[in-house]
C-alpha cells in the first residue's frame, strides 16, 4: 500500500473529527486533494491558493538567502572595516558570513513559522475550518522585515499578536483589514522601540556591545537613512557607494537591503501574474513624485540647510528606492491582495499614495526614518474607501443609463398596452 | 418589419478560450429511439408545476402534461407520444422528473399552422404558451422562463458559440432558414425594439438572409458567444426593463410549430469530450436517454463525468439520465477523483491556468487540453483580486457583485448590475477562481433572492 492510499485511509478516519483540519493541512500539503467539482463549472483552472502563496515565497527566497549572508557580512565589516577590494565570492558568500546568518536569521524564520502556524492550526481546529495558506507568506515576510538581532521571544509575542488580532479575529485569511506581517512589525515597533530603531540594532552584535577590531568602540549599526536623518552624508560616502545600496551590501532589516533581488522578485511576481503590477508601478511613481517635491524644495532654497529635514530632503529622489524598506514594501507587502485595493483603478491610487506617503514619513520623521510600513498600514485602512469611490463610478454610469432609458411597458404606451395578453 | 441595419460589431478582448480535446466531428447520425423520455423539472428554474395528467395516462407528442402554477396558460408538453410511466417526486412531494414510455409509432397532437405575417402579437403569444414552445423564451433579469405579461425592450439570439466544445450553431442550423424566419417574425411582434442576432460570420450564418433582425458580428474569446455579453455590449438592461433571449436551436422548434402546428422535439446535439471515443452530432429528441447515443460513439474511460450541456454551465447527469430541455451539447470528460503528489507546487503543463505560476498554458494558446473534474485545490475565502476582470467583459465589477450576493445586500446587488447577469456569465470567473468559490451558485441564489423580494 502506497503512501497515497495510507493517507487516504487516514483522511477517512479523521473525517468529521476535531483534528481533521490539522490532518488535512498536512495531507493537502503532500497531495492535492481528490475533490471533484459538484456545482457550476465542471472543470477548473489549475491555480489555487497554495500555488499562489508558493509563488510569492519563491520570490522571497533570494532575499532570505541574501539576508543570511548579509547578516554576517555587515557584522564582520563593522568589526574589521569594509574590505577595500570587495568581491562577492571572497567577502560575501563565505562560510563565516553564512554561519552568522544561520544563527541569527534562521531562528527568526523558525520562530515566525512555528508560532504563526501553531496559532493557525489551533484556530482551524477550534473553528473547524481548513488551515488557510495566508500565513505561509506572512511567516516568510516577518523575519525579513525585522532587525537581525530581534530577540526571539519578542518575535514570538509579536507574531501571536499579529496573527490573532491582525487576522483571526476578522475571520482568517481573506478577511483581515491590515496586512498581518506589517501588524506584527508595527507591534514590535511600538512595543519595543529600542530594539526596532536607532543605530544599534541593524548589525548583529551592535546591541550586545561587540567592539571594533583594535578598539574599545562598540560597532555601530547605522542605516543609510539613519545617517541621512542626522545630515551625515559624509558617513555614507565613506562606507557605501550607489552599487552597494542597489545590490544591498548595507545594513538594514534582514531581507530588505537588496534592491536588485527585490527588483528581480517583483519582475517574477509580475511575470507570473501573481502580484499586481499596477500597485508596484504606481507606488514607484508615488515615491518618485514625493522625492522630486522634496528635491525641488531644496533646489529652490525653500528650507534652510540647518533644518533637521534637510539631509533627507536633499537625498536624490530616485535613491529612496534603493535604501531602506521602500522597495521591499512596494513589491511584497503593498501588493497583498486582501488588504490592498481590489479594483484596478483603485490599485493605481492606492499604490501611488503608498509611495508618496512612504517618502513623506521618511523625511518628516527623522527619529525613525522608515515610513513604508506605516504608509502601507495607513493605506490598508483607506483601501476600501478608494474602492468604494471607484465602484461608485460604475454605479453612477448605470444610474445615468437608467435615466435616459425608455422603460417598457409604460402604462400610457399604446403599444405596450396592445401587447397585453388576454387570458382565454 | 423592415430590415434594420444598425448592426454593430462586438469585439471582445477580455475572456478565455478553454480549448478541450474531443470536439464533435461534423457528421450527424440518427440516434436510436429512446424507450423512455423524461422532462427534468430542474431545467425550468423557478417554475412550480401543476400536473395535467396522472401516471398511466396516454399522451400524444405535444400534448400538455403540466403547467406553470403562477401563469396557468404556460403549458409544458410531452416531447413524444406514449404513456406517463412515472412522476418522480422528492422531498415534500416536489416533482423532480416526469417519465414517458414512448410509443413505437409516434403520434402528434396536431394544431393549425399559423400565418405569422397575418396574426397579432397576442394570438402568437397565446399559441406559443399553449403549444409548449413558450419555455424556450427566457428573460433577463433573473434568467428564468420569460414572463409573457412583460414587454421586452429587445430580444437577443446568440448564434455564435464560444463555450468549450459547444455544438457549432451554423452546422446545426443548416437548412433551417424557413423555421428561423417564422420564429423570428413571430417574436418581432412581441417587442417594440429590435431582435439582435449575433453571428460569428455574417456571410455563412443561417441568419444571413433572415429578415426582421439586426445582425451583429461577434469576435473574441469566450464569453463573446454568451448572450449576456452581447446584451451588455449592445443594449444593457436597466432596472425595470426586460430582455428576452432564445437559443437558435430552440427557434427551430418554435418555427416548425408555427409553420406546421406540430411540436417537434427533435434536435441535433453534439456529443463531445475527451471521454467520448467518436465525438460527433446526433439527431434525437428532448428528454431522450443519453445512453441511446453515448454508447454509439463509445467511451474511452469507465470513470467519466457526463454533462447535460457544456463543461462550464452544464448539469451533471448519469448515462441512464436524459437530454435536458435546453441542451444541444452533451459532454463526457474524465472524473478527477484522484490525489496528485505535490500538485500545488510542481510545474504543470497539462492543465489550463490563468497565471504563469509554474504553469505553462500561456506558452501555447492553441493547445487542446484533456481536463478532468478535479477542483485543483480547496475552497477558500476570496483572496486574490483583479483576476476575474481579465476574463469578464461585462461593464460590471464581478468580485463586488459576488460579495453583494453573499451578504444578501439587495440595494448593492441592484446598483452593481444584478439585473443584467445570469449564472452562466460567471462560469469563467468560477473556472479561474483561485479560491474555488461557487460563483454560478452564488449568482443563482442572489437572483432568486432578488426575484423573491423585488421581482
Amino acid at each position: 500500500m502506497g503512501m497515497k492510499e495510507k493517507l487516504h485511509k487516514l483522511k477517512l478516519k479523521y473525517q468529521g473529527k476535531k483534528m481533521a483540519p490539522a490532518f488535512n493541512a498536512i495531507h493537502t500539503f503532500l497531495y492535492s486533494p481528490n475533490e471533484t467539482t459538484h456545482s457550476g463549472s465542471h472543470v477548473r483552472a489549475v491555480d489555487d491558493l497554495k500555488r499562489t502563496m508558493n509563488t510569492v515565497i519563491m520570490a522571497l527566497v533570494p532575499c532570505l538567502i541574501f539576508g543570511i549572508f548579509n547578516a554576517g557580512y555587515q557584522h564582520y565589516s563593522a568589526i574589521n572595516g569594509f574590505p577595500a577590494d570587495f568581491s562577492v565570492m571572497e567577502h560575501f558568500i563565505t562560510m563565516d558570513n553564512f554561519w552568522i546568518g544561520a544563527i541569527t536569521v534562521l531562528p527568526l524564520v523558525i520562530v515566525s513559522y512555528g508560532v504563526g502556524l501553531l496559532i493557525e492550526f489551533i484556530f482551524a481546529v477550534i473553528k473547524g475550518h481548513e488551515v488557510e495558506e495566508g500565513y505561509l507568506v506572512t511567516g516568510m515576510l516577518v523575519p525579513l522585515i525585522v532587525p537581525v538581532d530581534t530577540p526571539l521571544w519578542m518575535l514570538a509575542v509579536a507574531v501571536a499578536f499579529g496573527v490573532v488580532i491582525g487576522k483571526e479575529v476578522f475571520g482568517g485569511t481573506g478577511m483581515n483589514i491590515l496586512n498581518p506581517a506589517l501588524t506584527i512589525r508595527a507591534f514590535l515597533f511600538f512595543a519595543y522601540p529600542t530594539w526596532m530603531s536607532g543605530d544599534k540594532v541593524w548589525v548583529h552584535g551592535a546591541k550586545s556591545g561587540v567592539t571594533q577590531a583594535g578598539s574599545t568602540d562598540a560597532i555601530s549599526g547605522e542605516t543609510i537613512l539613519g545617517y541621512l536623518a542626522q545630515g551625515n552624508d559624509v558617513g555614507i560616502a565613506a562606507k557605501y557607494d550607489l552599487w552597494d545600496m542597489f545590490f544591498g551590501f548595507i545594513p538594514g532589516s534582514v531581507g530588505e537591503t537588496s534592491a536588485f533581488l527585490i527588483l528581480l522578485g517583483g519582475l517574477f511576481l509580475i511575470f507570473t501574474k501573481i502580484a499586481s503590477w499596477r500597485i508596484m508601478v504606481s507606488a514607484v511613481l508615488g515615491s518618485l513624485a514625493m522625492g522630486l517635491v522634496f528635491n525641488g524644495i531644496v533646489e529652490y532654497e525653500l528650507i534652510p540647510s540647518y533644518s533637521k529635514f534637510y539631509g533627507l530632503m536633499e537625498f536624490t529622489f530616485w535613491k529612496h528606492l534603493i535604501v531602506g524598506g521602500l522597495a521591499f514594501g512596494i513589491v511584497y507587502m503593498a501588493t497583498d491582495p486582501v488588504t490592498g485595493s481590489q479594483t484596478n483603478k483603485g490599485k493605481w491610487i492606492y499604490g501611488f499614495l503608498i509611495g508618496f506617503i512612504s517618502v513623506m514619513i521618511r523625511v518628516f520623521n527623522p527619529g525613525y526614518p522608515e515610513g513604508v510600513f506605516l504608509a502601507i498600514l495607513l493605506m490598508n485602512v483607506f483601501a476600501p474607501t478608494i474602492d468604494h469611490y471607484v465602484v461608485q463610478g460604475n454605479v453612477k454610469r448605470r444610474m445615468k443609463r437608467l435615466k435616459n432609458a425608455t422603460i417598457f411597458p409604460k402604462p400610457s404606451d399604446g403599444k405596450a398596452e396592445e401587447l397585453k395578453v388576454e387570458t382565454v | 418589419m423592415v430590415h434594420t441595419n444598425m448592426s454593430k460589431d462586438i469585439r471582445i478582448k477580455k475572456g478565455l478560450n478553454i480549448n478541450l480535446v474531443g470536439a464533435a466531428e461534423q457528421t450527424t447520425s440518427k440516434a436510436v429511439s429512446s424507450n423512455v423520455y423524461a422532462l427534468n423539472l430542474d431545467d425550468f428554474h423557478g417554475i412550480t408545476p401543476k400536473m395535467l395528467v396522472k401516471e398511466g395516462v396516454e399522451v400524444q407528442a405535444g400534448e400538455p402534461i403540466f403547467y406553470n402554477k403562477n401563469i396557468e396558460d404556460m403549458r409544458f408538453v410531452s416531447p413524444v407520444s406514449g404513456e406517463i410511466v412515472e412522476i418522480v417526486r422528492g422531498a415534500r412531494r416536489r416533482i423532480l422528473t416526469i417519465k414517458i414510455l414512448a410509443d413505437k409509432e409516434q403520434s402528434y397532437q396536431k394544431g393549425k399552422a399559423i400565418d405569422v405575417d397575418a396574426v397579432d402579437a397576442a394570438s402568437i403569444k397565446q399559441a406559443l404558451l399553449q403549444s409548449g414552445c413558450w419555455p424556450f423564451v427566457k428573460q433577463r433579469p433573473y434568467a428564468v422562463v420569460a414572463n409573457p405579461d412583460a414587454t421586452p425592450k429587445s430580444i437577443f439570439i446568440s448564434a455564435y458559440t464560444t463555450a468549450p466544445l459547444a455544438a457549432d450553431t451554423d452546422y446545426v442550423l443548416r437548412g433551417k432558414e424557413k423555421e428561423l424566419q417564422a420564429a423570428v417574425t413571430a417574436l418581432s411582434k412581441m417587442t417594440p425594439g429590435q431582435i439582435h442576432v449575433s453571428v460569428g460570420n455574417t456571410e455563412t450564418s443561417p441568419f444571413t438572409n433572415i429578415n426582421g433582425i439586426t445582425i451583429h458580428k461577434v469576435s473574441g474569446p469566450h464569453p463573446a458567444g454568451l448572450v449576456g455579453t452581447q446584451i451588455n455590449k449592445l443594449d444593457p438592461i436597466n432596472k425595470g426593463e426586460v430582455v428576452w433571449t432564445v437559443a437558435p436551436e430552440d427557434l427551430v422548434i418554435i418555427g416548425e410549430f408555427l409553420l406546421t402546428g406540430k411540436f417537434n422535439a427533435e434536435r441535433t446535439i453534439a456529443l463531445v469530450g475527451s471521454a467520448v471515443k467518436a465525438p460527433k452530432y446526433y439527431t434525437t429528441k428532448i428528454g431522450a436517454e443519453i445512453s441511446t447515443f453515448l454508447y454509439a460513439s463509445g467511451v474511452n474511460n469507465e470513470n467519466f463525468r457526463l454533462i447535460n450541456g457544456d463543461v462550464l454551465t452544464g448539469a451533471k447527469v448519469s448515462p441512464d439520465g436524459h437530454l435536458g430541455f435546453y441542451n444541444n451539447t452533451v459532454t463526457a470528460i474524465p472524473e478527477g477523483d484522484d490525489y496528485e503528489f505535490f500538485g500545488w507546487n510542481k510545474p504543470v503543463f497539462n492543465k489550463i491556468s490563468s497565471t504563469r505560476a509554474l504553469t505553462f498554458s500561456w506558452l501555447n494558446k492553441k493547445k487542446k487540453y484533456d481536463l478532468d473534474t478535479n477542483t485543483n485545490g480547496e475552497h477558500r475565502a476570496f483572496v486574490v483580486t483583479g483576476k476575474y476582470e481579465e476574463v469578464f467583459p461585462l461593464d460590471i465589477y464581478p468580485l463586488q457583485l459576488l460579495k453583494a450576493c453573499m451578504v444578501k445586500d439587495l440595494d448593492e446587488m441592484e446598483q452593481l448590475g444584478m439585473y443584467e447577469v445570469a449564472p452562466e456569465d460567471f462560469a469563467l470567473t468560477e473556472f479561474i477562481c483561485i479560491s474555488k468559490q461557487p460563483h454560478q451558485q452564488i449568482i443563482r441564489e442572489g437572483l432568486d433572492l432578488m426575484y423573491q423580494e423585488i421581482g
